[in-house]
């Protein structure tokens, strides 16, 4: 039971860091169709960037958040504005590469910027972790939770409640009658980058105190958060919620129960399995409710 | 006047080939008289802390003989490649230097597995080489042009249950990183705790980029063994020990030698009080007794590395150190001779090196005995020696 509930804890904490890059994901899906693949490279420099405000310069820690998110959004429009606008036909597949490329390009901006070795940083509250029934619960897990629940509950009213979001959920439906409308459709799908690159930034921001935080990190949680996306259904917000934490927790119980040498495989297997059962993930069965 | 065109066509190709040939031939002839020894480590990527200070302290070793007057009379040329700790490109870097480059011996690669992938290689190529990385694999079966002068992790975990078993301890948990280093360390583990009289009752396995290993410590808690034994590089086993100390755990922890630099230290802070580990002697070089054979080695070493590079001396540049300086002594009398080379390489012995005292010998292409290894504690944010 204790040890059940330690793999619960550990699952919880991981898969909400999943759920956050999934919704990344989801974000820039659903105005653009388009599939991001240096968005773990946002998470990447999120992380660094905390290194930076946070432990180096010892900013206080909103102040270090803040700035951290509204510097890779900065680096999500100008991938946007240069990167993917530029594109004179923008094929699906043209972009796609483009997204590999920009993450090759990050990831070598974060070894010249921060160096090849990998850091620490403290976590955000210093109390000693909570013993619940023989399990360890960590202050950092908490904090976790809460952005993560708060980011996503904000982007659930942002699509759902202001007409910017509505706006931007009539391009996700269709782009060119949004358009017709008198929606700034090119406006939105800039949006779409900077939410989602300020997603990728808030799962650096949470995860840098329980990892070590290095110019490579991106690339493996990169995937596991398009995984978890796939799993929930690519472009529902709630979708990439569940499918992080199931993610996450299947990960953590196949751990304890499986083996750990087959960590990862499980996140692939499941991928696998998933797009063979139900090609269009848990939630993402009809196109209409993509949020 | 027909003639006239084919005629300075074919003093333009003979011109053409004359030039050609000097540009091919012209480096070979002007580097007759030199030494030229490759050099093959992971100067950038993730295994850069490794192959970075390799290189550099190879660089330093050569202008240190080549301003002393060279070997025989004749000046050494390094010719250094970058792998970026991918098998691949070591093959490609090597062959370039067999055939482009046409070295006599091969300092490096930095790893385990890019000198595994070079070894057919440089064996059927017959130039010796001599392998920075840790793998027993590298030296055991001999093969007679493969050398390598770090120390095996066999005698990391001989070091470490060698204090395990001293401090009283029966049983261990294993866990050991899913990569190279960490299945040969596995398995070394494994394979050696009966000897100690000791009994692993878990093994779990962690990814190089995980970012929490509170599932693995989870379980091996259940297991309750009497100490816990972690196998890898940086930055996991940092998480590693950060977790240990969240999940309350109390059992000593041992680390390998793969995290044994400041940045373990830095990387674990708090956590990385009270850890166990296995080093050479170079990271506590200062705290060596007077009479050790090796203090005045590491002394000249870590100065001269300092003091050049204005940076913090690692243990892994003595690799390279080693290989560098063996490598010197066996040319002598060679002229170029590669299999000379290859015998008097085989010859060397009571060289003190960084990383140990080294007696090459046919069956033996590493060199090193048990005492390369020290175990340190991590104290006060520094090492303490555990004097044996």
């Amino acid at each position: 039971m204790q040890e059940l509930l330690q793999y619960l804890f550990s699952g919880i904490t991981n898969g909400a860091i999943y759920a956050v890059i999934a919704v990344g994901f989801a974000v820039l899906f659903n105005a653009t169709e388009l599939i991001n693949f240096a968005h773990g490279e946002f998470v990447m420099l999120g992380a660094l960037g905390m290194v930076t405000l946070y432990s180096s310069l010892q900013l206080p820690l909103t102040l270090a958040f803040l700035l951290t998110t509204v510097g890779v959004s900065c680096v999500g429009f100008l991938f946007e504005r240069f990167a993917i606008r530029t594109v004179k036909r923008p094929e699906p597949i043209v972009l796609v590469i483009i997204t590999v490329g920009a993450s090759i390009f990050l990831r070598g901006v974060g070894m010249l910027g921060w160096g090849k070795d990998a850091f620490s940083v403290d976590p955000f509250s210093t109390h000693p972790p909570f013993s619940i029934a023989g399990a360890h619960l960590l202050p950092q897990s908490l904090w976790i939770l809460v952005i993560v629940l708060g980011a996503v509950v904000g982007l659930h009213l942002f699509f759902n409640r202001s007409l910017t979001g509505k706006a931007m959920l009539a391009c996700a439906i269709s782009r060119r009658a949004a358009w017709l409308v008198g929606i700034p459709t090119g406006r939105m799908v800039q949006l779409a980058f900077v939410l989602s690159a300020a997603m990728g930034a808030v799962a650096g921001i949470i995860i840098a105190p329980v990892t070590m935080c290095s110019y490579d990190m991106g690339t493996l949680l990169g995937l596991k958060g398009f995984c978890a996306a796939m799993l929930g259904g690519l472009g529902s917000l709630w979708g990439g919620v569940l499918g992080g934490f199931l993610l996450g927790v299947l990960e953590a119980l196949g751990v304890g129960f499986l083996s750990s040498s087959l960590k990862d495989a499980i996140a692939f297997v499941l991928l696998l399995l998933i797009l063979y059962v139900r090609p269009a993930g848990l939630l993402g069965a009809r196109k209409v409710q993509r949020f | 006047m027909s003639a006239t065109p084919s005629i300075r066509n074919r003093l333009f190709s003979v011109i053409a080939v004359v030039v050609g040939g000097l540009l091919f031939f012209c480096p070979v002839l002007l580097a007759a008289d030199s030494f030229k020894v490759g050099g093959v480590f992971s100067i950038t990527g993730p295994a850069s802390f490794l192959g970075d200070p390799e290189k550099k302290s190879m660089e330093m070793v050569v202008d240190a003989i080549n301003s002393a007057g060279g070997i025989d009379g004749r000046m050494l040329e390094a010719v250094i490649y970058d792998t970026e700790g991918d098998p691949q490109r070591a093959v490609n870097a090597v062959s370039k230097l067999i055939n482009r480059d046409g070295v006599i011996a091969i300092i490096g690669p930095s790893l385990t597995p890019t000198t595994l992938a070079v070894k057919n290689l440089v064996e059927s190529a017959k130039i010796p080489l001599i392998s920075c990385a840790a793998g027993i694999q590298i030296t055991q079966p001999v093969t007679p042009w493969v050398f390598k002068t770090a120390q095996s992790d066999v005698m990391a975990v001989a070091t470490v249950y060698r204090h395990i078993q001293k401090s009283g301890l029966k049983t261990v948990g294993l866990l050991s990183v899913a990569n190279a280093f960490g299945e040969s360390g596995k398995q070394q583990l494994e394979e050696q705790a009966a000897a100690f009289g000791l009994q692993v009752v878990a093994a779990e396995k962690f990814g190089d980029k995980d970012s929490d290993m509170t599932a693995q410590l989870t379980k091996i808690r259940k297991a309750a063994p009497d100490a816990v034994v972690c196998w890898g590089t940086n930055p996991g086993p940092a998480v590693v020990a950060k977790n240990f100390g969240q999940l309350g755990l109390e059992m000593p922890l041992y680390q390998s030698h793969g995290v044994a630099s400041p940045k373990f230290i830095e990387l674990a802070g708090s956590a990385a009080e009270g850890i166990f580990l296995p080093t050479g002697k170079i990271l506590v070089a200062g705290l060596l007794p007077a009479d050790d054979p090796q203090k005045a080695v590491l002394t000249n070493f870590i100065e001269q590395f300092e003091s050049r590079f204005q940076m913090p001396v690692s243990g892994f540049g003595g690799y390279a150190y080693d290989a560098m300086q063996i490598l010197a002594k066996a040319l002598v009398g060679t002229d170029g001779d590669t299999e000379k080379l290859r015998a008097n390489l085989e010859q060397v012995t009571g060289h003190v090196g960084v990383s140990g005292v080294f007696n090459f010998s046919p069956q033996d292409h590493n060199g090193l005995g048990a005492d390369a290894f020290v175990m340190v504690r991590i104290k006060n944010g520094t090492w303490e020696l555990i004097q044996e």
